[in-house]
Parts: structure tokens; C-alpha cells; sequence
């Protein structure tokens, strides 16, 4: 008896135990779609997070590829079990602001936890981004990125280009390219990643055209696609022309033309600041360049545009898991977290502190190129053209370019004929998503 | 043998009949229940959404009938997907089923190692579809793969991520390659059902090797061959998913974007929830006609050996 005694107090024990310790810590879900070199950042700073503070556990769950991610995020929400903060990447930003009752302004999860929010000490081109058109910051701004161009420098020896001064107008990267298939260098001159955020979403505001009314749909309403303009067209058929005899090779819709230029088969190439990490990994002998601009553009070089993701937080969710994300976000928001986040990951910090702060410790001397996404896009202040692009489907018609450019690459139509019919299907799937 | 009645009931009819009358359903009852929270549920609520229009987060929905079917029957690029899942469906079926039958003779044939060859044949079939799809991928990978270098070699310029007929051949390999082991297994056993004292009377009537296959041996195949055809297409329309989410991703242009690929690509990237439910819907009713002839029909006119 005695002993049946002691263990059930035991037993009693542990239980007391176990649910204190579960009411005195509010968990904080956080559901991220970061790999490799990504997640283990994921996992350092919710680990010093949950260290630095006693009240919040923050727990990072790997869902998947970003669409993937998204939409476990929409099914979970649908099921009334969504997570406390979502990682959406920059495609799904108009599918979370049409969503207006099923988020929480981040900017509100600040002020409502008491905390004062400062706009101005983030990267307005990063911050714009995720505002709405009144200026309210919708999202936390995570991962950032920009497109840049990097080039094979024992292939630009052997081509006879100078290895010291990467092109810099589209012109002198075909020029460049052409060099190296004629010279032998390489079997293929020029390749890039995502044709449709570098060559048409970036190249628009690179250049400071148009990618569509309504300030590229930020400002909302009836959006009409503008990119069968003719410097565009322009663009694309220079692409076309070049992928006829293989100066240009196409990789794929998202990031697999990186694989051909690793294996040395192409000597210039276009791509996320976010994906320097494999490249230095390689051991490639590489160089970067600011993304090249069209030299006929009047404003050009303008600003580009963020890629990356951001952090939403859902609706309806408790005070205290609300604090609780105010003060992740807050924790997120340090110049040494960002600095630890910018340097290790490639992508670029979000706080101008953070930015000054790996400035001044010399990080861009010793890591050349590092700095060039961020001079890209905070160099001139945005345009009406520069601020990004917005969509409620941004992902179908991303999809729709792609198969117009497919086409077009293949030999079976021009460039007129592709960006003029990608922007008939784009502006009726812009049209249909909008009735919804 | 006391009761007239029963003994005659027994001697018109085989049926049995149990005393019982609630036991029985209770035995089926855990079949039923499976088939009504993972067929009948998940299908009714399909139905439903198909006739629903509704933005991805469920916020605002509007009920809007049949506009959902008109709308993607009326779509060039569902009709499209019809017919890229028409040819590749033939394709993989024909070409899957061709194989499996050359090596299945061949295997017969063979003196020594006949179960080593079997073994190593029925393998692929344990393959993940997806994992047998990044197989292909990478051995036709136009800078990476092996067996594109070779191609290229030959002056074959070969490049599936633009080329639409260079796709759907790598889509074909990848899909019919892991069918063929399953083909092959009842290829096999067809074979072996095959009366021996046939095709050793036809040999002594002087009929060559081919001619007894095409007018002996092929013919009593028919049933396994029919029994396949009807798998071989369901499985190309169904279960290919995996394939071709990694292999194609339904590119180049939308060459290679099959029925199954698009529902996902219309309900899961593009979110656009109705059409795609429609899309199941539509598909769920060409699963219950294939159904139906394969009990009605093929199960009734050809005869098992």
C-alpha cells in the first residue's frame, strides 16, 4: 500500500509538473520551407530565441518546397488549424493580402503586443514590398534576395574577356556570349535562372518599364499585363535568336539552369543572390556582377526587386501567442541576428543597422559581390515601375510566361508572338482569379 | 434431409443462407465504413466543390453549379490534356506490355538462370514512382545525363526541357520501365499455362518458331493481355503522377501535362479550387467507366484458359 502510496504521488507529481511547465510557455508555431544550409539558420535562431527568453518556445516545422509550404499553410487554415506564423515566398504575397481576414497585419502584432514599430529602420525596398498600398506592413520580411549575374572566370580567360569586368548591358552579355561558343571556351555562352522574375519582373524594374497598370498591381484593381511592350520584345528575341545555335541554354522554369553552370557548360549566368552558397561550394573559379540592364532604357539601372519570403501570421489566435510573435519578430529584428542571418545565408539583411554593421567588420571586402544585391535595390529610391509586382495569381501567370517561353525557345513562334499571347492568357487568368 | 422445403432450396440454388440476419452486416460493417469515410465522403465533398467557386482560403464562395464543368470543357487547355494523356497512355501500355512479353519469352527460353533473370526483372517494380522518374531524369539530363551524351553523340540533339516529343519519349521510358516487371510476372505466368503438347504438335507439323507464337501461343495469351491492357491504362492515367511531377513537371509548354497533372497544377499551384475539383470529378467518372468494362466486359468475352 505504502508503495502505491509513493508512486501515485509520483505519478501526481510529474503531472503537476509537466502541465505548469506547459502553461508558463506559450508555444509559437512556425512553419518554413528552408533546406540545406537555410534550415540549419532556421534552427539556430529559434534555438537562441527560445534561449534568450523563458515566456515563448518557438517550434520551426519543415513543410516542404515553398508551394508546397503555402499550401499546407491554406489547407491548415481551412481545417482551423493553422500555424502562428507561415513562410510565404514573394509569388504567394498577393495570394496572402487577397486574404484579408485570415491574417494579422504584422504591423498590428507589433502595436497590440505594445511594441513600436519603426518602418524606417528596415530597407524601404524590402519593406515596401510588403505593405500595403496605405503603407501598413502586411509581412515580416525573412529571406530577401535579388538576381545577379555571375560569370565562370577560366572561361572568360579562355574566351579572351576580361576576367576583371563582368558585361553590363543585356548587349554585352550577348556579345560576351557569343565570344565564348565562337572562341570555344565553352559550348554554351549564357544561360539563367526564373526567365520570369529576372527577364521580365526584375528587367522591368531594372529598367524602369512597365511590367503592368496599376503600378504593377500594387495598387490593386483591374491589372493588365504591359511586357509585349517592344523592349521586351527586343529582349526576348535577342534570347530566342541565341538559344537557336546554343549561345543561350535554357535550364528550366525555376533554379536548374544553376547545374549547368556549375558543370562549367556555360560561362555567364543569372541567378538569386541566394544561391552563391553552392556556387562558392563548387570551388569555381567565379565572378559577380550587378544584373546587367538593357542600354536603349532611359532610367536604367533603376532598382530591382526582392525574391525570397516573407513571415505571415495568421488571424484569430490568442493574445499571448500574438506577444509571442511580436517578440520572435522584435528578437529577428537585432542587428547581430540579421548579421548572423545576411552573412550565412546569402540573403540580405533586412535592418539598415544590420547592413551598416557587416559593412563596417569588413565582411564585404574580404566576400566581394556579397554587397551588390543590397546595392541593387536600395541604390535609387523606387519607382511607380520598381516597387515589385503583385498578383492574386502571380503563380499561374508565372506558369503561363513560362509556357510561351518554352514554345518560343523551341523554335515555334517569335517573341512577339510568345509575350503577345502570355499577356492574352495572363490578363484572362488575372481577370477570372480577380472574380473569385 | 427431414424438411422437404430446405432440401430443395439446397438442390435449386448453391446459395447459403445464413440464420443470422444481423451478423452479416456487422462483419461487412468495417469494409463499409472504410469505403464511406475514404471513397463516398471525400468523393461528395469533390462533387460539392466542383460546383462551388471560391477564393484558396475558403474566405468568400459562391455556388455556381455546373459553370465550373462548362468552364473546363470548354478550356483548349484541358482538351489539350486530354490528348497528351490519350498518347501517353497508349504509349506507356503498348510499349510497357510489348516489352514485358518480348522478355518474358525470352526468359522461357532460357536453359540456365531462368529464376536469376526473373528475379532481376521484376525489381524496377519496387521503385517509388518518383524515385524511378529522377532515375530517367537524370540519366536523359541534357548537361548531366549519361545516356543525353550519348545521344548527343549520335547527332541526336536532344532536349527534352524544350523539345515536346523528346519529353513524352522520356515520360513513356520512365513510366513503361517501371510497368514492365509487373507485365513481365504475368506474361510469365501466362506462358507457363500454355500447353506444351500444342505447341510440340504444331512443331511437328512444320510450323516455324515465329508462326507457332503468333497462332498458338499469343492467342492464349489473350486474357492475361486484356486483364494488363485494362491495368496498364489505369495505371498510366492514375498512378503516373509522381513520374511526371518529376521528370516534366508537364513542360514543355504544357506537351506533357496530363489529366492527373493538372488537377494538381490547377488545385495546388494555381489554386484555382473548382476547376480542379470538376477536374476530379470528370476524372472519377472515367475510373468508374474503365471499371465497368473491365467487369462487364472484358471479364465476361475473354476466356480464362
Amino acid at each position: 500500500m505504502k508503495f502505491f502510496g509513493f508512486a501515485a504521488g509520483v505519478a501526481a507529481t510529474m503531472t503537476l509538473l509537466s502541465t505548469t511547465s506547459a502553461f508558463a510557455v506559450t508555444q509559437i508555431s512556425w512553419w518554413h520551407a528552408m533546406t540545406g544550409a537555410n534550415a540549419e539558420v532556421v534552427d539556430k535562431i529559434s534555438k537562441d530565441f527560445n534561449a534568450s527568453q523563458s515566456d515563448y518556445e518557438l517550434v520551426p516545422v519543415f513543410k516542404g518546397t515553398y508551394p508546397e509550404t503555402l499550401n499546407a499553410g491554406i489547407a491548415a487554415f481551412r481545417a482551423g488549424q493553422a500555424p502562428d506564423i507561415l513562410q510565404v515566398f514573394d509569388v504567394g504575397t498577393g495570394v496572402m493580402m487577397a486574404a484579408e481576414g485570415a491574417i494579422k497585419p504584422v504591423a498590428e502584432v507589433m502595436t497590440g503586443a505594445g511594441m513600436t514599430f519603426d518602418k524606417s529602420q528596415y530597407l524601404p525596398g524590402i519593406v515596401g514590398y510588403y505593405s500595403k498600398p496605405d503603407g501598413t506592413m502586411l509581412s515580416f520580411p525573412y529571406n530577401s534576395s535579388s538576381p545577379i549575374l555571375y560569370y565562370n572566370k577560366d572561361i572568360f580567360q579562355k574566351a579572351g574577356l576580361d576576367v576583371n569586368s563582368p558585361p553590363k548591358t543585356w548587349n554585352e552579355v550577348w556579345e560576351a556570349a557569343k565570344k565564348i561558343k565562337t572562341s570555344g571556351a565553352a559550348s554554351c555562352g549564357y544561360t539563367s535562372t526564373w526567365l520570369t522574375w529576372i527577364h521580365l519582373e526584375n528587367f522591368a524594374a531594372w529598367n524602369d518599364v512597365s511590367w503592368a497598370t496599376q503600378q504593377n498591381g500594387l495598387a490593386g484593381g483591374d491589372v493588365e499585363l504591359k511586357i509585349n511592350a517592344p523592349i521586351y520584345v527586343n529582349h526576348f528575341q535577342a534570347l530566342a535568336d541565341l538559344a537557336k545555335d546554343g549561345t543561350f541554354k535554357y535550364g528550366g522554369r525555376t533554379s536548374e539552369a544553376k547545374q549547368i553552370f556549375l558543370a562549367g557548360e556555360c560561362g555567364i549566368f543569372t541567378e538569386s543572390s541566394g544561391g552563391l552558397g553552392d556556387i562558392v561550394k563548387s570551388g569555381m573559379n567565379y565572378g559577380i556582377g550587378q544584373l546587367p540592364y538593357d542600354s536603349d532604357a532611359k532610367g536604367a539601372p533603376q532598382n530591382t526587386t526582392p525574391g525570397g519570403a516573407s513571415l505571415w501570421v495568421f488571424g484569430n489566435k490568442s493574445d499571448e501567442q500574438y506577444k509571442g510573435v511580436a517578440a520572435f519578430f522584435a528578437y529577428l529584428s537585432k542587428t547581430d541576428v540579421q548579421e548572423y542571418l545576411h552573412q550565412k545565408s546569402g540573403y540580405l539583411p533586412v535592418t539598415l543597422a544590420a547592413y551598416e554593421a557587416t559593412k563596417k567588420s569588413g565582411f564585404y571586402e574580404k566576400n566581394p559581390g556579397r554587397e551588390t544585391p543590397i546595392l541593387q535595390m536600395t541604390g535609387k529610391a523606387p519607382t511607380d515601375n520598381s516597387k515589385g509586382v503583385r498578383l492574386p495569381n502571380l503563380p499561374q501567370v508565372r506558369d503561363i510566361q513560362n509556357e510561351e517561353f518554352e514554345k518560343m525557345l523551341a523554335g515555334q513562334q517569335t517573341a512577339q508572338q510568345a509575350l503577345d499571347n502570355a499577356v492574352t492568357r495572363g490578363n484572362a487568368a488575372i481577370k477570372e482569379a480577380l472574380e473569385n | 434431409m427431414g424438411d422437404p422445403w430446405i432440401a430443395r432450396e439446397i438442390s435449386l440454388s448453391p446459395r447459403i443462407v445464413f440464420p443470422n440476419k444481423i451478423l452479416p452486416y456487422l462483419l461487412v460493417a468495417p469494409q463499409l465504413a472504410i469505403t464511406l469515410v475514404f471513397f463516398y465522403w471525400p468523393a461528395g465533398q469533390a462533387l460539392y466543390q466542383s460546383m462551388l467557386r471560391q477564393d484558396p482560403f475558403g474566405l468568400r464562395t459562391k455556388f455556381v453549379w455546373f459553370a465550373n464543368f462548362r468552364k473546363v470543357l470548354a478550356d483548349p487547355a484541358y482538351l489539350n490534356s486530354i490528348q497528351v494523356t490519350v498518347v501517353f497512355s497508349l504509349a506507356t501500355a503498348i510499349v510497357a506490355m510489348g516489352v514485358a512479353l518480348l522478355l518474358a519469352v525470352m526468359a522461357e527460353k532460357a536453359v540456365r538462370g531462368k529464376g536469376l533473370y526473373r528475379t532481376l526483372l521484376i525489381w524496377p517494380y519496387a521503385v517509388a514512382p518518383a524515385i524511378a522518374g529522377m532515375l530517367w531524369l537524370f540519366l536523359f539530363n541534357p548537361s548531366i545525363g549519361s545516356l543525353a551524351y550519348l545521344l548527343r553523340s549520335l547527332g541526336i540533339a536532344w532536349d527534352p526541357l524544350l523539345n515536346g516529343t523528346h519529353a513524352m519519349i522520356l515520360l513513356v521510358s520512365a513510366a513503361a520501365w517501371k510497368q514492365i516487371s509487373y507485365n513481365f510476372l504475368f506474361f510469365v505466368a501466362g506462358l507457363q499455362a500454355v500447353p506444351k503438347t500444342l505447341i510440340e504438335a504444331a512443331a511437328m507439323d512444320g510450323a516455324g518458331e515465329t508462326k507457332r507464337f503468333w497462332t498458338i501461343v499469343f492467342p492464349l495469351l489473350a486474357p492475361t493481355t486484356f486483364f494488363l491492357l485494362v491495368v496498364n491504362t489505369v495505371y498510366a492515367l492514375f498512378d503516373t503522377f509522381g513520374i511526371v511531377h518529376a521528370v516534366t513537371g508537364g513542360g514543355p509548354g504544357k506537351t506533357t501535362e496530363t489529366l492527373v497533372y493538372k488537377v494538381y497544377n490547377d488545385g495546388f499551384v494555381n489554386l484555382i479550387l473548382g476547376d480542379s475539383a470538376a477536374q476530379s470529378v470528370i476524372l472519377m467518372a472515367i475510373v468508374i467507366a474503365l471499371t465497368a468494362i473491365q467487369f462487364r466486359y472484358v471479364e465476361r468475352k475473354v476466356h480464362y484458359g
